[in-house]
Protein backbone atom coordinates (compact mmCIF):
# COMPACT_ATOMS: atom_id res chain seq x y z
CA UNK A 1 0.00 0.00 0.00
CA UNK A 2 1.39 3.38 -0.98
CA UNK A 3 0.47 6.04 1.56
CA UNK A 4 1.08 9.80 1.54
CA UNK A 5 0.83 11.73 4.79
CA UNK A 6 0.55 15.53 4.62
CA UNK A 7 1.99 17.30 7.65
CA UNK A 8 2.16 20.91 8.78
CA UNK A 9 4.64 22.78 10.95
CA UNK A 10 2.72 24.80 13.53
CA UNK A 11 3.70 27.10 16.39
CA UNK A 12 3.31 26.06 20.01
CA UNK A 13 -0.09 27.39 21.01
CA UNK A 14 1.09 28.21 24.54
CA UNK A 15 2.98 31.17 23.05
CA UNK A 16 2.00 34.81 23.30
CA UNK A 17 1.40 35.82 19.68
CA UNK A 18 2.37 39.20 18.23
CA UNK A 19 1.05 40.74 15.04
CA UNK A 20 3.72 41.81 12.53
CA UNK A 21 4.07 45.39 11.37
CA UNK A 22 2.24 44.53 8.12
CA UNK A 23 -0.88 43.81 10.21
CA UNK A 24 -1.68 40.66 8.24
CA UNK A 25 0.79 38.11 9.59
CA UNK A 26 2.18 36.97 12.92
CA UNK A 27 5.69 37.69 14.10
CA UNK A 28 7.37 34.28 14.24
CA UNK A 29 10.42 35.45 16.22
CA UNK A 30 10.78 33.47 19.40
CA UNK A 31 8.03 30.96 18.57
CA UNK A 32 8.66 27.23 18.94
CA UNK A 33 7.39 24.99 16.16
CA UNK A 34 6.56 21.32 15.93
CA UNK A 35 4.53 18.92 13.81
CA UNK A 36 0.77 19.56 14.07
CA UNK A 37 -0.45 16.97 16.58
CA UNK A 38 -3.31 15.53 14.46
CA UNK A 39 -0.79 15.21 11.59
CA UNK A 40 1.42 13.12 13.89
CA UNK A 41 -1.59 10.83 14.43
CA UNK A 42 -1.88 10.61 10.63
CA UNK A 43 1.81 9.65 10.35
CA UNK A 44 1.27 7.01 13.04
CA UNK A 45 -1.75 5.66 11.17
CA UNK A 46 0.27 5.40 7.97
CA UNK A 47 3.12 3.60 9.72
CA UNK A 48 0.78 1.15 11.44
CA UNK A 49 -0.97 0.30 8.16
CA UNK A 50 2.37 -0.33 6.46
CA UNK A 51 3.61 -2.43 9.39
CA UNK A 52 0.44 -4.50 9.40
CA UNK A 53 0.65 -5.09 5.67
CA UNK A 54 4.34 -5.95 5.96
CA UNK A 55 5.07 -3.88 2.88
CA UNK A 56 4.41 -0.56 1.24
CA UNK A 57 5.69 2.97 1.42
CA UNK A 58 4.88 5.98 3.60
CA UNK A 59 5.70 9.29 1.93
CA UNK A 60 5.57 12.49 3.98
CA UNK A 61 4.75 15.79 2.35
CA UNK A 62 4.86 19.31 3.75
CA UNK A 63 4.39 22.73 2.17
CA UNK A 64 6.13 25.89 3.26
CA UNK A 65 9.49 27.56 3.81
CA UNK A 66 12.72 25.54 4.24
CA UNK A 67 12.01 25.15 7.96
CA UNK A 68 9.22 22.64 7.21
CA UNK A 69 11.95 20.18 6.28
CA UNK A 70 12.50 19.76 10.04
CA UNK A 71 8.88 18.63 10.34
CA UNK A 72 9.33 16.18 7.47
CA UNK A 73 12.49 14.85 9.17
CA UNK A 74 10.51 14.30 12.35
CA UNK A 75 8.02 12.13 10.45
CA UNK A 76 10.92 10.31 8.78
CA UNK A 77 12.45 9.68 12.21
CA UNK A 78 9.14 8.14 13.30
CA UNK A 79 9.57 5.67 10.43
CA UNK A 80 8.28 7.20 7.19
CA UNK A 81 10.27 6.27 4.09
CA UNK A 82 10.85 9.52 2.22
CA UNK A 83 9.87 13.16 2.15
CA UNK A 84 8.60 15.72 -0.32
CA UNK A 85 9.00 19.41 0.43
CA UNK A 86 6.74 21.72 -1.56
CA UNK A 87 8.68 24.95 -1.26
CA UNK A 88 6.82 28.23 -0.70
CA UNK A 89 7.83 31.48 1.03
CA UNK A 90 5.06 30.96 3.54
CA UNK A 91 2.03 28.74 4.04
CA UNK A 92 -0.93 30.64 2.60
CA UNK A 93 -4.09 31.11 4.65
CA UNK A 94 -6.15 29.99 1.65
CA UNK A 95 -6.75 26.26 2.14
CA UNK A 96 -7.73 25.90 -1.52
CA UNK A 97 -4.28 27.09 -2.65
CA UNK A 98 -2.59 24.61 -0.31
CA UNK A 99 -4.85 21.80 -1.50
CA UNK A 100 -4.24 22.67 -5.17
CA UNK A 101 -0.46 22.40 -4.69
CA UNK A 102 -0.73 19.12 -2.77
CA UNK A 103 -3.12 17.60 -5.30
CA UNK A 104 -0.84 18.62 -8.19
CA UNK A 105 2.06 16.82 -6.50
CA UNK A 106 0.17 13.65 -5.52
CA UNK A 107 -1.95 13.36 -8.66
CA UNK A 108 0.14 10.84 -10.59
CA UNK A 109 1.82 9.23 -7.58
CA UNK A 110 -0.36 6.13 -7.47
CA UNK A 111 -1.24 6.55 -3.79
CA UNK A 112 -3.82 4.23 -2.25
CA UNK A 113 -4.32 6.43 0.80
CA UNK A 114 -3.63 10.08 1.50
CA UNK A 115 -3.76 10.99 5.18
CA UNK A 116 -4.10 14.36 6.88
CA UNK A 117 -4.65 15.50 10.46
CA UNK A 118 -8.21 16.70 11.00
CA UNK A 119 -7.16 20.30 11.40
CA UNK A 120 -4.27 22.53 12.41
CA UNK A 121 -4.76 25.00 15.26
CA UNK A 122 -3.00 27.89 13.53
CA UNK A 123 -5.28 28.47 10.54
CA UNK A 124 -8.15 26.45 12.13
CA UNK A 125 -9.87 25.74 8.83
CA UNK A 126 -9.69 21.95 8.48
CA UNK A 127 -10.52 21.93 4.78
CA UNK A 128 -7.38 20.91 2.90
CA UNK A 129 -7.89 17.13 3.02
CA UNK A 130 -11.41 17.15 1.60
CA UNK A 131 -10.45 19.62 -1.14
CA UNK A 132 -7.51 17.41 -2.16
CA UNK A 133 -9.91 14.44 -2.30
CA UNK A 134 -12.24 16.35 -4.62
CA UNK A 135 -9.43 17.59 -6.84
CA UNK A 136 -8.07 14.01 -7.20
CA UNK A 137 -11.55 12.43 -7.32
CA UNK A 138 -10.71 10.13 -4.37
CA UNK A 139 -13.20 8.89 -1.78
CA UNK A 140 -12.95 10.97 1.39
CA UNK A 141 -13.70 10.40 5.07
CA UNK A 142 -13.02 13.23 7.50
CA UNK A 143 -12.41 13.17 11.27
CA UNK A 144 -11.60 9.46 11.48
CA UNK A 145 -11.27 8.18 15.06
CA UNK A 146 -11.32 4.45 14.26
CA UNK A 147 -10.11 2.53 11.21
CA UNK A 148 -10.21 -1.04 9.91
CA UNK A 149 -8.80 -1.74 6.49
CA UNK A 150 -9.94 -4.54 4.19
CA UNK A 151 -9.27 -5.43 0.57
CA UNK A 152 -9.91 -2.41 -1.62
CA UNK A 153 -11.33 -0.26 1.16
CA UNK A 154 -12.03 0.04 4.84
CA UNK A 155 -14.40 1.02 7.61
CA UNK A 156 -13.94 4.25 9.54
CA UNK A 157 -15.51 5.59 12.70
CA UNK A 158 -16.33 9.29 12.87
CA UNK A 159 -17.26 11.26 15.97
CA UNK A 160 -20.26 13.47 15.32
CA UNK A 161 -21.96 15.76 17.77
CA UNK A 162 -23.55 13.32 20.20
CA UNK A 163 -23.23 10.34 17.87
CA UNK A 164 -20.79 8.03 16.14
CA UNK A 165 -20.97 7.21 12.47
CA UNK A 166 -19.44 4.09 10.92
CA UNK A 167 -18.76 4.42 7.20
CA UNK A 168 -17.41 2.10 4.54
CA UNK A 169 -15.14 3.56 1.90
CA UNK A 170 -13.29 2.39 -1.18
CA UNK A 171 -9.68 3.00 -2.15
CA UNK A 172 -8.07 5.20 -3.23
CA UNK A 173 -9.14 7.49 -0.43
CA UNK A 174 -8.27 10.59 1.54
CA UNK A 175 -8.75 10.31 5.31
CA UNK A 176 -8.38 13.07 7.88
CA UNK A 177 -7.43 11.79 11.31
CA UNK A 178 -9.09 12.78 14.57
CA UNK A 179 -8.28 12.22 18.22
CA UNK A 180 -8.72 8.68 19.47
CA UNK A 181 -7.37 6.81 16.45
CA UNK A 182 -3.94 6.25 17.97
CA UNK A 183 -1.15 7.74 20.04
CA UNK A 184 1.76 8.93 17.92
CA UNK A 185 5.06 7.21 18.67
CA UNK A 186 8.12 9.18 19.69
CA UNK A 187 11.07 8.98 17.32
CA UNK A 188 13.76 6.63 18.64
CA UNK A 189 17.43 7.64 18.58
CA UNK A 190 17.92 5.00 15.90
CA UNK A 191 15.03 6.51 13.97
CA UNK A 192 16.48 9.99 14.26
CA UNK A 193 19.84 8.81 12.93
CA UNK A 194 18.19 6.84 10.10
CA UNK A 195 16.04 9.85 9.11
CA UNK A 196 19.13 11.85 8.23
CA UNK A 197 19.86 9.47 5.38
CA UNK A 198 16.34 9.15 4.05
CA UNK A 199 15.59 10.90 0.75
CA UNK A 200 13.82 14.27 0.72
CA UNK A 201 12.96 16.00 -2.52
CA UNK A 202 12.28 19.74 -2.64
CA UNK A 203 10.33 21.38 -5.43
CA UNK A 204 8.31 24.59 -5.85
CA UNK A 205 4.69 24.48 -4.64
CA UNK A 206 2.16 25.17 -7.39
CA UNK A 207 -0.08 27.37 -5.26
CA UNK A 208 -1.86 29.44 -7.93
CA UNK A 209 -3.76 32.61 -7.10
CA UNK A 210 -5.35 32.64 -3.62
CA UNK A 211 -9.09 33.25 -3.37
CA UNK A 212 -8.97 33.96 0.35
CA UNK A 213 -6.58 36.51 1.83
CA UNK A 214 -6.07 37.93 5.30
CA UNK A 215 -6.96 41.63 5.40
CA UNK A 216 -6.06 42.21 9.03
CA UNK A 217 -5.31 40.51 12.32
CA UNK A 218 -6.35 41.67 15.75
CA UNK A 219 -6.21 40.43 19.29
CA UNK A 220 -9.60 39.41 20.71
CA UNK A 221 -11.04 41.77 23.28
CA UNK A 222 -10.22 40.78 26.86
CA UNK A 223 -13.09 39.38 28.84
CA UNK A 224 -14.07 41.82 31.58
CA UNK A 225 -12.48 40.81 34.89
CA UNK A 226 -14.54 38.25 36.74
CA UNK A 227 -15.06 37.91 40.43
CA UNK A 228 -14.59 35.19 42.98
CA UNK A 229 -18.03 34.97 44.55
CA UNK A 230 -16.79 33.14 47.62
CA UNK A 231 -15.52 29.87 48.97
CA UNK A 232 -17.22 26.49 49.30
CA UNK A 233 -20.94 25.68 49.32
CA UNK A 234 -21.63 28.85 51.28
CA UNK A 235 -20.99 30.85 48.09
CA UNK A 236 -23.71 29.04 46.12
CA UNK A 237 -26.68 31.33 47.01
CA UNK A 238 -24.74 34.41 45.88
CA UNK A 239 -23.69 32.70 42.64
CA UNK A 240 -27.30 31.74 41.91
CA UNK A 241 -28.41 35.32 42.63
CA UNK A 242 -25.81 36.69 40.19
CA UNK A 243 -26.77 34.16 37.50
CA UNK A 244 -30.40 35.25 37.88
CA UNK A 245 -30.06 39.01 38.21
CA UNK A 246 -26.78 40.01 36.57
CA UNK A 247 -26.02 37.37 33.92
CA UNK A 248 -29.72 36.50 33.46
CA UNK A 249 -28.97 32.91 32.49
CA UNK A 250 -31.02 31.17 35.15
CA UNK B 1 -29.30 42.19 -4.76
CA UNK B 2 -27.66 38.98 -3.65
CA UNK B 3 -29.42 35.71 -2.98
CA UNK B 4 -27.95 33.50 -0.28
CA UNK B 5 -28.14 29.72 0.04
CA UNK B 6 -28.33 28.23 3.55
CA UNK B 7 -27.68 24.54 4.10
CA UNK B 8 -30.30 22.95 6.38
CA UNK B 9 -28.44 20.24 8.28
CA UNK B 10 -30.55 17.34 9.55
CA UNK B 11 -29.87 14.11 11.35
CA UNK B 12 -32.30 11.19 11.49
CA UNK B 13 -35.00 13.38 9.95
CA UNK B 14 -34.74 16.17 12.53
CA UNK B 15 -33.35 19.61 11.75
CA UNK B 16 -30.26 20.43 13.75
CA UNK B 17 -30.07 23.78 15.52
CA UNK B 18 -27.25 24.80 13.18
CA UNK B 19 -29.74 24.61 10.28
CA UNK B 20 -31.72 27.44 11.87
CA UNK B 21 -28.50 29.33 12.64
CA UNK B 22 -27.50 29.06 8.97
CA UNK B 23 -30.88 30.39 7.84
CA UNK B 24 -30.81 33.20 10.43
CA UNK B 25 -27.33 34.30 9.31
CA UNK B 26 -28.26 33.98 5.64
CA UNK B 27 -31.33 36.18 6.26
CA UNK B 28 -29.12 38.93 7.70
CA UNK B 29 -26.77 38.76 4.69
CA UNK B 30 -29.67 38.79 2.24
CA UNK B 31 -31.47 41.67 3.97
CA UNK B 32 -28.33 43.79 3.71
CA UNK B 33 -28.46 43.50 -0.07
CA UNK B 34 -32.19 43.04 -0.72
CA UNK B 35 -31.81 39.40 -1.72
CA UNK B 36 -33.64 36.18 -0.96
CA UNK B 37 -32.72 33.26 1.28
CA UNK B 38 -33.01 29.81 -0.21
CA UNK B 39 -32.52 26.85 2.12
CA UNK B 40 -31.36 23.46 0.85
CA UNK B 41 -32.96 20.57 2.73
CA UNK B 42 -31.83 17.05 1.88
CA UNK B 43 -33.12 13.84 3.42
CA UNK B 44 -35.31 10.76 3.22
CA UNK B 45 -38.86 11.07 1.82
CA UNK B 46 -40.90 13.15 4.28
CA UNK B 47 -38.15 15.62 5.13
CA UNK B 48 -40.16 18.33 3.34
CA UNK B 49 -42.24 18.66 6.52
CA UNK B 50 -39.34 20.53 8.05
CA UNK B 51 -39.53 23.32 5.48
CA UNK B 52 -41.95 25.30 7.64
CA UNK B 53 -39.37 25.63 10.43
CA UNK B 54 -36.89 27.05 7.92
CA UNK B 55 -39.47 29.57 6.72
CA UNK B 56 -40.07 30.60 10.32
CA UNK B 57 -36.44 31.65 10.57
CA UNK B 58 -36.38 33.56 7.30
CA UNK B 59 -36.13 31.23 4.30
CA UNK B 60 -38.03 32.55 1.25
CA UNK B 61 -37.64 29.31 -0.67
CA UNK B 62 -36.88 25.81 0.59
CA UNK B 63 -35.28 23.54 -1.99
CA UNK B 64 -36.16 20.02 -0.91
CA UNK B 65 -34.40 16.93 -2.18
CA UNK B 66 -35.95 13.68 -0.96
CA UNK B 67 -34.44 10.27 -1.73
CA UNK B 68 -34.24 6.90 0.01
CA UNK B 69 -30.44 6.99 -0.17
CA UNK B 70 -30.28 10.42 1.48
CA UNK B 71 -31.70 9.65 4.94
CA UNK B 72 -28.23 9.20 6.40
CA UNK B 73 -25.60 11.79 5.59
CA UNK B 74 -24.28 10.98 2.12
CA UNK B 75 -21.35 13.32 1.61
CA UNK B 76 -20.75 12.72 -2.07
CA UNK B 77 -24.38 13.02 -3.09
CA UNK B 78 -25.08 16.06 -0.91
CA UNK B 79 -21.90 17.86 -2.04
CA UNK B 80 -22.74 17.21 -5.70
CA UNK B 81 -26.30 18.46 -5.20
CA UNK B 82 -25.27 21.52 -3.19
CA UNK B 83 -22.59 22.53 -5.71
CA UNK B 84 -25.05 22.08 -8.57
CA UNK B 85 -27.74 24.21 -6.89
CA UNK B 86 -25.28 26.92 -5.88
CA UNK B 87 -23.96 27.14 -9.42
CA UNK B 88 -27.32 27.10 -11.19
CA UNK B 89 -28.93 29.44 -8.64
CA UNK B 90 -26.25 32.11 -8.94
CA UNK B 91 -25.96 32.56 -5.17
CA UNK B 92 -23.53 35.10 -3.77
CA UNK B 93 -22.80 33.20 -0.56
CA UNK B 94 -23.43 29.61 0.55
CA UNK B 95 -23.79 29.32 4.31
CA UNK B 96 -22.94 26.05 6.07
CA UNK B 97 -22.07 25.27 9.68
CA UNK B 98 -18.66 24.26 10.99
CA UNK B 99 -20.29 21.19 12.54
CA UNK B 100 -18.83 17.71 11.93
CA UNK B 101 -21.09 17.42 8.89
CA UNK B 102 -20.48 20.97 7.69
CA UNK B 103 -16.73 20.69 7.97
CA UNK B 104 -16.95 17.51 5.89
CA UNK B 105 -19.27 19.00 3.32
CA UNK B 106 -18.25 22.57 2.65
CA UNK B 107 -14.68 21.99 1.42
CA UNK B 108 -16.06 19.42 -1.02
CA UNK B 109 -18.64 21.92 -2.28
CA UNK B 110 -16.02 24.68 -2.59
CA UNK B 111 -13.71 22.32 -4.48
CA UNK B 112 -16.45 21.33 -6.91
CA UNK B 113 -17.20 25.00 -7.57
CA UNK B 114 -13.55 26.07 -7.53
CA UNK B 115 -14.28 28.89 -5.07
CA UNK B 116 -12.94 30.29 -1.80
CA UNK B 117 -13.96 28.78 1.51
CA UNK B 118 -13.48 29.70 5.18
CA UNK B 119 -14.75 27.70 8.18
CA UNK B 120 -15.38 28.68 11.81
CA UNK B 121 -16.71 32.08 10.80
CA UNK B 122 -17.93 34.32 13.62
CA UNK B 123 -19.05 37.30 11.49
CA UNK B 124 -19.73 37.73 7.77
CA UNK B 125 -20.68 40.60 5.51
CA UNK B 126 -20.75 41.35 1.81
CA UNK B 127 -18.55 44.27 0.82
CA UNK B 128 -18.43 45.10 -2.88
CA UNK B 129 -16.95 42.16 -4.76
CA UNK B 130 -15.74 40.41 -1.63
CA UNK B 131 -17.25 38.55 1.29
CA UNK B 132 -15.51 39.63 4.49
CA UNK B 133 -15.40 37.17 7.37
CA UNK B 134 -13.97 37.03 10.86
CA UNK B 135 -12.28 33.79 11.79
CA UNK B 136 -10.38 33.02 15.01
CA UNK B 137 -6.90 31.58 14.43
CA UNK B 138 -4.27 30.16 16.77
CA UNK B 139 -6.93 28.68 19.07
CA UNK B 140 -8.73 32.01 19.31
CA UNK B 141 -5.73 33.99 20.53
CA UNK B 142 -5.86 36.06 17.32
CA UNK B 143 -8.83 37.08 15.17
CA UNK B 144 -8.31 37.17 11.42
CA UNK B 145 -10.43 39.28 9.10
CA UNK B 146 -10.31 37.53 5.74
CA UNK B 147 -11.57 38.46 2.30
CA UNK B 148 -13.08 35.82 0.02
CA UNK B 149 -12.76 37.13 -3.52
CA UNK B 150 -14.67 34.42 -5.37
CA UNK B 151 -18.35 34.35 -6.33
CA UNK B 152 -19.91 32.49 -4.74
CA UNK B 153 -18.13 32.39 -1.39
CA UNK B 154 -18.59 29.32 0.77
CA UNK B 155 -18.56 29.87 4.54
CA UNK B 156 -18.96 27.66 7.60
CA UNK B 157 -20.38 29.44 10.64
CA UNK B 158 -19.12 28.66 14.14
CA UNK B 159 -21.93 26.61 15.76
CA UNK B 160 -23.70 28.40 18.60
CA UNK B 161 -22.35 31.78 17.55
CA UNK B 162 -25.52 32.97 15.78
CA UNK B 163 -28.44 34.02 17.95
CA UNK B 164 -31.58 32.58 16.42
CA UNK B 165 -34.02 35.19 15.13
CA UNK B 166 -37.55 34.40 14.03
CA UNK B 167 -38.25 36.21 10.80
CA UNK B 168 -41.22 34.33 9.40
CA UNK B 169 -41.69 34.00 5.65
CA UNK B 170 -44.25 31.92 3.82
CA UNK B 171 -41.52 29.75 2.40
CA UNK B 172 -42.14 28.40 -1.06
CA UNK B 173 -41.20 24.73 -1.31
CA UNK B 174 -39.53 23.51 -4.49
CA UNK B 175 -38.67 19.88 -5.02
CA UNK B 176 -35.23 19.30 -6.55
CA UNK B 177 -33.65 16.12 -7.86
CA UNK B 178 -30.35 14.54 -6.79
CA UNK B 179 -27.39 14.87 -9.12
CA UNK B 180 -26.52 11.40 -10.37
CA UNK B 181 -27.32 8.29 -8.35
CA UNK B 182 -26.97 8.86 -4.57
CA UNK B 183 -26.76 5.07 -4.07
CA UNK B 184 -23.47 4.97 -6.00
CA UNK B 185 -21.40 6.88 -3.40
CA UNK B 186 -17.95 5.53 -2.56
CA UNK B 187 -18.45 6.33 1.12
CA UNK B 188 -21.55 4.87 2.76
CA UNK B 189 -22.85 5.14 6.29
CA UNK B 190 -23.27 1.60 7.65
CA UNK B 191 -24.31 2.47 11.16
CA UNK B 192 -25.08 5.47 13.30
CA UNK B 193 -24.87 5.19 17.06
CA UNK B 194 -26.60 7.98 18.90
CA UNK B 195 -25.16 9.06 22.25
CA UNK B 196 -26.11 7.25 25.43
CA UNK B 197 -29.38 9.12 25.76
CA UNK B 198 -31.55 11.71 24.10
CA UNK B 199 -29.77 14.40 26.12
CA UNK B 200 -28.78 17.64 24.47
CA UNK B 201 -25.51 17.85 22.60
CA UNK B 202 -22.86 20.28 23.91
CA UNK B 203 -23.03 22.19 20.64
CA UNK B 204 -26.77 22.79 20.92
CA UNK B 205 -27.24 23.21 24.67
CA UNK B 206 -27.64 26.74 26.08
CA UNK B 207 -25.89 25.52 29.24
CA UNK B 208 -22.76 23.35 29.29
CA UNK B 209 -21.42 21.74 32.46
CA UNK B 210 -17.82 20.80 31.69
CA UNK B 211 -15.82 18.55 33.96
CA UNK B 212 -12.10 18.02 34.39
CA UNK B 213 -9.82 15.83 36.43
CA UNK B 214 -11.10 17.59 39.56
CA UNK B 215 -14.14 15.29 39.33
CA UNK B 216 -11.67 12.52 40.22
CA UNK B 217 -13.23 9.61 38.26
CA UNK B 218 -15.76 8.64 35.61
CA UNK B 219 -18.24 8.14 38.47
CA UNK B 220 -17.45 11.65 39.69
CA UNK B 221 -19.17 12.98 36.55
CA UNK B 222 -22.48 12.02 38.16
CA UNK B 223 -22.19 15.36 39.99
CA UNK B 224 -21.94 17.20 36.65
CA UNK B 225 -24.83 15.18 35.20
CA UNK B 226 -27.00 15.97 38.21
CA UNK B 227 -26.33 19.68 37.74
CA UNK B 228 -27.13 19.38 34.02
CA UNK B 229 -30.41 17.66 34.91
CA UNK B 230 -31.25 20.45 37.35
CA UNK B 231 -30.89 23.04 34.59
CA UNK B 232 -32.98 20.95 32.22
CA UNK B 233 -31.39 22.56 29.15
CA UNK B 234 -27.78 21.58 29.81
CA UNK B 235 -25.25 19.14 28.36
CA UNK B 236 -22.13 17.66 29.91
CA UNK B 237 -18.71 18.28 28.34
CA UNK B 238 -15.19 17.32 29.34
CA UNK B 239 -11.52 18.20 29.07
CA UNK B 240 -9.05 16.32 26.91
CA UNK B 241 -7.37 14.69 29.92
CA UNK B 242 -10.69 13.23 31.00
CA UNK B 243 -11.48 11.91 27.50
CA UNK B 244 -7.97 10.48 27.10
CA UNK B 245 -8.52 8.62 30.38
CA UNK B 246 -11.73 7.17 28.98
CA UNK B 247 -14.00 8.76 31.57
CA UNK B 248 -16.03 10.46 28.84
CA UNK B 249 -16.30 9.99 25.04
CA UNK B 250 -14.19 12.16 22.74
CA UNK B 251 -17.41 13.57 21.26
CA UNK B 252 -17.80 15.53 24.52
CA UNK B 253 -14.25 16.90 24.43
CA UNK B 254 -14.04 20.68 24.45
CA UNK B 255 -10.86 22.46 23.36
CA UNK B 256 -8.19 22.82 20.72
CA UNK B 257 -8.42 19.25 19.44
CA UNK B 258 -12.04 18.81 20.47
CA UNK B 259 -15.16 20.91 20.00
CA UNK B 260 -15.64 24.65 20.17
CA UNK B 261 -18.79 25.66 22.04
CA UNK B 262 -20.41 29.03 22.73
CA UNK B 263 -23.28 28.41 25.16
CA UNK B 264 -25.07 31.09 27.14
CA UNK B 265 -23.65 29.61 30.35
CA UNK B 266 -20.51 27.50 30.73
CA UNK B 267 -19.81 25.99 34.13
CA UNK B 268 -16.27 24.61 34.42
CA UNK B 269 -15.99 22.18 37.32
CA UNK B 270 -12.64 20.84 38.44
CA UNK B 271 -10.97 22.30 35.35
CA UNK B 272 -7.71 24.19 35.81
CA UNK B 273 -8.00 25.99 32.48
CA UNK B 274 -5.15 24.93 30.18
CA UNK B 275 -4.92 27.23 27.17
CA UNK B 276 -5.93 24.32 24.91
CA UNK B 277 -9.18 23.96 26.86
CA UNK B 278 -9.87 27.71 26.88
CA UNK B 279 -9.65 27.62 23.08
CA UNK B 280 -12.87 25.61 23.01
CA UNK B 281 -15.00 27.70 25.36
CA UNK B 282 -13.71 31.25 25.68
CA UNK B 283 -16.54 32.65 23.54
CA UNK B 284 -19.19 31.35 25.96
CA UNK B 285 -21.40 34.25 27.05
CA UNK B 286 -21.13 33.67 30.80
CA UNK B 287 -18.44 31.51 32.38
CA UNK B 288 -18.54 30.10 35.90
CA UNK B 289 -15.55 28.27 37.40
CA UNK B 290 -15.54 26.00 40.43
CA UNK B 291 -12.11 24.84 41.48
CA UNK B 292 -10.32 24.24 44.75
CA UNK B 293 -7.15 25.99 43.51
CA UNK B 294 -7.75 29.73 43.68
CA UNK B 295 -4.72 30.28 41.38
CA UNK B 296 -6.19 28.11 38.59
CA UNK B 297 -6.04 29.93 35.21
CA UNK B 298 -9.74 29.24 34.61
CA UNK B 299 -10.58 31.99 37.14
CA UNK B 300 -8.86 34.55 34.88
CA UNK B 301 -11.49 34.17 32.18
CA UNK B 302 -14.46 33.20 34.35
CA UNK B 303 -17.14 35.82 35.06
CA UNK B 304 -17.91 34.19 38.40
CA UNK B 305 -15.85 31.79 40.47
CA UNK B 306 -16.24 29.69 43.57
CA UNK B 307 -13.10 28.40 45.25
CA UNK B 308 -13.91 25.05 46.75
CA UNK B 309 -14.12 21.29 46.49
CA UNK B 310 -16.46 20.30 43.66
CA UNK B 311 -17.76 17.38 45.72
CA UNK B 312 -19.09 19.91 48.21
CA UNK B 313 -20.07 22.80 45.94
CA UNK B 314 -21.81 20.90 43.13
CA UNK B 315 -24.55 19.19 45.18
CA UNK B 316 -25.35 22.54 46.81
CA UNK B 317 -25.45 24.27 43.41
CA UNK B 318 -27.61 21.48 41.96
CA UNK B 319 -30.12 21.87 44.79
CA UNK B 320 -30.14 25.67 44.43
CA UNK B 321 -30.66 25.50 40.66
CA UNK B 322 -33.55 23.03 41.10
CA UNK B 323 -35.11 25.41 43.61
CA UNK B 324 -34.61 28.45 41.36
CA UNK B 325 -36.13 26.70 38.34
CA UNK B 326 -39.09 25.47 40.38
CA UNK B 327 -40.06 29.07 41.07
CA UNK B 328 -40.15 29.92 37.33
Amino acid sequence: MKIAVCVKRVPDMDARFRISADGTSLDEAGLKFDINEPDAWAVEAGLQLKEKAGQGEVVVLSLGPPAVQETIRKALSMGADRGIHLAADRVPFDGFSIARAIAAELKDGGYDLILFGKMSPDSSNGIVGAIVAELLDYACVTAVSGLEMADGGGTAKRELEGAQEFVEFTLPAVLTVDEGLNTARYPSLKGIMAAKKKPMESKPAQLGEPMVTIKSLEMPPDRPPGKIVGEGAAAVPELVRLLQTEAKVL
Amino acid sequence: MANILAFAEQRSGELRKVALENVTAARALADATGGEVHALLVGAPGIAQKAEQLGKHGADVVLVCEHDALGDYNAEAVAALAADRIKSGGYRVAVFSTSAQGRDLLPRVAAKLGVGVVTDVTEARIEGDAVIVKHPINIGKVIATASIASTPAVIGLRPGNTTLVENPKAAKVEQVQPVGDPSAARVKVKEMKQGASAKLDIGDAPVVIAGGRGLKSAEGFKLAEDLADAFGNAAVGATRAVCDDGWRPHSEQIGQTGRVVSPDLYIAVGISGAIQHLAGMRTSRTIVAINKDKEAPIFKIADYGIVGDVAEVLPALTAAVREARKSH
